[in-house]
């Protein structure tokens, strides 16, 4: 492997990882600010009132990205989790255990800006329709894989069980992202996929600027989390402490 | 093949196993998901009967009446082939218009009129300024216009 330009699989090693880790979580806080800031000038100051709900559907600059990222992490943590259970990496665990906080408060940011959203709109907080339902299923499965983890005390057991309850869960993506097509929902179709949009153009812009946000703030707080847990995790080995010595002095 | 392919594969195994499962299970339940009935759902009896439901449709143009007594109020609930006629007394949201999206929950009552007991406003993805939307209407109603022309001069 060695004569390879660049050799991915060192950054599989948490100690390798760890420093490259702490050098790019500033630029990903520092790109999550200034998109950020561009999405919500674009949403609150740029784009028009809409014809429909007048000012009250600007809350879709944050209820869609949030939304996109909930469904997005899971995706993101079952594949962590899936090649920890095939492979063993010692970090595919620690990353899934990294992203589940993120993925719930984004699936939690969904449903609570979806009832402030409903009541105005559709008349209603929450309804039993088939969207609604299943993201609140990811929300406890978000749930769920975070206080099983935390239950085993031994890292690789509970990366185990964790992996497996993750990858179950990965059925109930489709069912969220399809929902609105597959049956009768209060909730309206999807206004954005890659073939087609039926926002105007300034509003759309303003919503991927907020996902682009929200993507890059996941991005650095995941591996600020996944950092604690690599030193938690493997306290007891030589590079840990001669990495909290340096931190110390 | 090595151990951790052979477990890969099982994982993947599994997975695809599952979601057949989860696509069996939800077809079953098929009836069991949908919100709302659409009026030729009712029609053709696929509605429970005898228990609550919801309906849903567009709110017909030119259907919304108050009743003699000022509370109460009556339109109709169409997907443009079946129509129901909808008795409800209470708090709409603002989104409630003709032309509109609505789902409403409740019995048909003996006279075969939909009573409701909750109306719930459904709107489309669309999301534009109302500049755009005026402008779209505009041209929906010149073709409509242009079809009637047509229909009209052809026979």
């Amino acid at each position: 492997m060695s004569d390879r330009l660049f050799n991915w699989y060192r950054f599989a090693s948490p100690q390798a990882f760890y420093p490259l880790a702490g050098r790019m979580i500033p630029w990903f806080w520092a790109l999550a600010a200034l998109f950020g800031i561009a999405g919500l000038y674009v949403g609150f100051l740029v784009a028009p009132t809409d014809a429909q709900q007048g000012e009250g559907y600007r809350i879709i600059f944050l209820h869609v990205p949030a939304s996109w990222m909930s469904m997005f992490i899971y995706l993101v943590m079952a594949f962590w989790a899936g090649l920890g259970l095939a492979f063993n990496f010692r970090l595919s665990g620690m990353m899934a255990q990294a992203l589940a906080p993120t993925g719930a408060m984004f699936a939690f940011l969904s449903l609570w800006t979806g009832a402030l959203w409903g009541k105005p709109m559709w008349g209603t907080w929450w309804v039993w329709d088939a969207r609604l339902t299943s993201e609140l299923i990811l929300l406890f499965l978000y749930v769920g894989f975070i206080a099983l983890q935390s239950a085993i005390d031994d890292p690789r057991r509970a990366d185990k069980a964790g992996a497996i309850l993750a990858l179950v869960g990965v059925v109930n993506i489709p069912i969220i992202y399809f929902s609105v097509k597959w049956w009768n929902t209060l909730h309206q179709g999807s206004s954005v996929n890659l073939a087609k949009s039926s926002m105007a153009t300034v509003m759309l812009w303003g919503m991927l600027l907020c996902a682009l946000a929200c993507w890059m703030y996941s991005i650095a707080v995941a591996l600020m989390r996944v950092r604690r847990i690599m030193l938690e995790r493997e306290k007891d080995t030589l590079w840990v402490r001669e990495e909290l010595a340096r931190e110390a002095s | 093949m090595k151990t951790r392919h052979k477990r890969l594969l099982l994982i993947l195994a599994g997975l695809v196993i599952l979601g057949a499962v989860a696509a069996l299970v939800l077809n079953a339940f098929q009836s069991n998901l949908v919100f709302f009935f659409s009026p030729t759902q009712v029609a053709a009896g696929e509605a429970p009967k005898g228990k609550a439901f919801r309906i849903g449709g567009m709110v017909k143009e030119g259907s919304i009446r108050r009743e003699a007594d000022g509370v109460t109020l009556s339109f109709v609930v169409t997907d443009t082939e079946q129509d129901i006629a909808v008795r409800y007394q209470g708090i709409l949201p603002d989104l409630f218009k003709e032309g509109k999206g609505a789902v409403a929950q409740g019995k048909i009552g003996d006279d075969g009129v939909f009573v409701a007991s909750e109306v719930l406003a459904k709107h489309d993805e669309n999301y534009m300024p109302p500049e755009a939307a005026q402008a779209v209407g505009e041209a929906h109603a010149r073709a409509l216009m242009k079809k009637a022309q047509e229909t009209t001069v052809s026979p």
